[in-house]
């Protein structure tokens, strides 16, 4: 479904993404991993195709897409939904015209048909009645879940999360963790979520990938990486958890918690 | 103990110095000419988006008169004043319709519009592009299949280029009619002779000058506005956003300023139009 094949990314002289290979099966969802500053959200960009590469390729159902020019890349973008670490709401526009966007550019529906999509997507998300607000009366959760309703409107085969709980109050962010969760498993779309949170991670992740100085360090099921005996991998893992979410009920999280060091 | 720094190391730093500030705004300069050659590319590529360019020709144009029509009414009072008193001396006061209606319509009438718009729309401009850019809006239509630079460039680009000239036309109306009322009510000048004067000297060649310098000021006003909008970075924040549109002010002043010194050397120099 996504393949990425030795790519390299600097800005300046810093290299951000040094030679990464990486592969997202269709209809699994993906959490990727790191510290900040070590390419994470950069390496969304690339696959949604807002940053270039220096090198390597980045294939998506079987096209290449960092070569393409803007037309055929942007048909390719019609088959992705993205959620913004900060939603990116049109702040002009209200709720339903945020949601209808895509159609409203890209389709000849009429306002009534859209207005009924619009619904759709609102009632996916769990929200009603917002349609005519604008997204500064939004709370955060709310502008998150706009967000994603938006995401979704065109129906998307790929759906990347750039840090979708970050900033969130703890009730929210297991409420956003949750929705993400069930919409992979309702509409089976394949995902990318960006994150350092462990919750989120562990909750909506079936693929985990670790990113290290650009490069992958580890990759694979959550229970593999947890059995993963990589000192930086499990560093990151269980310092960056918090004690409530290493004894919450889940098998593989209670091995995990086991070899915690005291 | 440091040793002082040399005089040649000191003057290889300020040569880097200027290499590097030279090396930037050249390839500013290259950036924003990049911007405006595809928004000229994105003008004749269809769909065309009326509504969008509505909305921004009402933004421009409408709210932008009632303070066009004051700059121009009271530019045209002060031309009226300064003009009859100058003259007077000479014996020649009864110019002063010529004089001002000359000044007004092929100088100081596109030279205020432009400078009310580009504090005014220039700078909102930017300020709106720049805070899309950094709360990722500008991402979010890229990856929603549409292009930036048609959906938001193009319609501001079209609307400043068109309402320019058209505010023109207001702002110099109001600036020989301020001319009228303060020669006619503080020096008790001849209105007739002041309506007559004003018809005697406006020809079809410097109407077309006055247009031809404004609609040049709305595209300049549009790109610079809209390069600095879009060339601010992500992580710019509030900070980048402040400076961003302080600089798109700055810099469309300066380049109208340019721009009329050009033009009028093509104009009245190189074509001899009067």
């Amino acid at each position: 479904m996504i393949s990425i094949k030795n790519v390299r990314k600097a800005f300046d002289t810093k290299k951000v993404i040094n030679g990464l290979d990486l592969e997202i099966p269709r209809g699994e969802t993906l959490v990727i991993m790191g510290r900040s500053g070590c390419g994470k959200s950069v390496l969304l960009k690339i696959i949604a195709g807002l940053l270039s590469v220096d090198t390597g390729e980045v294939w998506i159902n079987g096209t290449e897409i960092t070569k393409l020019k803007k037309k055929p890349l942007n048909q390719i973008r019609r088959k992705i939904g993205m959620l913004f670490q900060s939603a990116a709401l049109f702040d002009s526009m209200t709720v339903a015209e945020n949601i209808a966007f895509m159609l409203d550019q890209h389709t000849d529906l009429s306002q009534q048909e859209m207005r009924k999509i619009v619904d759709e997507k609102l009632k996916l998300v769990d929200l009603h009645g917002v349609q005519e607000l604008r997204p500064a009366q939004l709370s955060g959760g709310m502008r998150k879940r706009v967000g994603l309703a938006r995401a979704l409107a065109f129906n998307p085969e790929i759906i990347l999360y750039d840090e979708p709980t970050t900033g969130l109050d703890p009730v929210t962010c297991t409420e956003i963790n949750e929705l993400i969760r069930d919409l992979n498993q309702q509409l089976e779309v394949t995902s990318v979520v960006v994150t350092h949170d462990m919750h989120s991670a562990f909750s909506v992740g079936t693929l985990m990938v670790m990113l290290h100085e650009g490069k992958q360090l580890a990759y694979g099921t959550p229970e593999a990486m947890i059995n993963e005996d990589n000192p930086v991998l499990q560093q990151f893992i269980l310092f960056g958890a918090p004690d409530q979410i290493l004894n919450i009920d889940n098998p593989t999280l209670k091995k995990f918690t086991g070899r915690k060091p005291q | 103990m440091r040793n002082p720094p040399s005089e040649s190391a000191s003057s290889n730093g300020l040569a880097f110095l200027i290499k590097n500030r030279l090396h930037s705004t050249l390839s500013e300069i290259g950036e924003a000419c990049r911007l405006l050659a595809e928004t000229i590319f994105q003008i004749f590529r269809p769909p065309w988006q009326f509504d969008l360019l509505m909305k921004q020709l009402l933004f421009i144009g409408f709210n932008s008169l009632s303070v066009v029509l004051v700059s121009g009414f009271f530019t045209g009072m002060v031309l009226g004043v300064q003009g009859y008193v100058q003259l007077k001396p000479y014996a020649v006061e009864g110019s002063v319709a010529q004089f001002v209606s000359v000044s007004v319509v092929k100088e100081l009438g596109p030279m205020i519009t432009a400078f009310v718009l580009s504090g005014r729309i220039g700078a909102s401009i930017t300020a709106e592009l720049s805070t899309m850019k950094v709360t990722e809006q500008i991402d979010a239509l890229e990856v929603m299949g549409t292009n930036p630079v048609k959906y938001l460039v193009v319609p501001r680009f079209l609307a400043c280029s068109i309402m320019l000239p058209t505010l023109t036309i207001f702002s110099t109306f109001a600036g020989i009619f301020g001319g009228y009322v303060a020669v006619v009510s503080l020096f008790g000048f001849n209105g007739y002779f002041y309506v007559l004067e004003v018809q005697k000297n406006l020809y079809v060649g410097s109407v077309l000058i006055s247009l031809i310098k404004a609609t040049s000021f709305g595209m300049a006003i549009a790109a610079v506005g809209c390069y600095k909008g879009f060339s601010i970075s992500t992580a710019g924040g509030a900070e980048g956003v402040g400076t961003a549109t302080t600089g798109s002010a700055v810099i469309s002043l300066i380049t109208i300023l340019v721009l009329d010194f050009v033009l009028n050397h093509i104009l009245f120099n190189i074509l001899g139009l009067i």
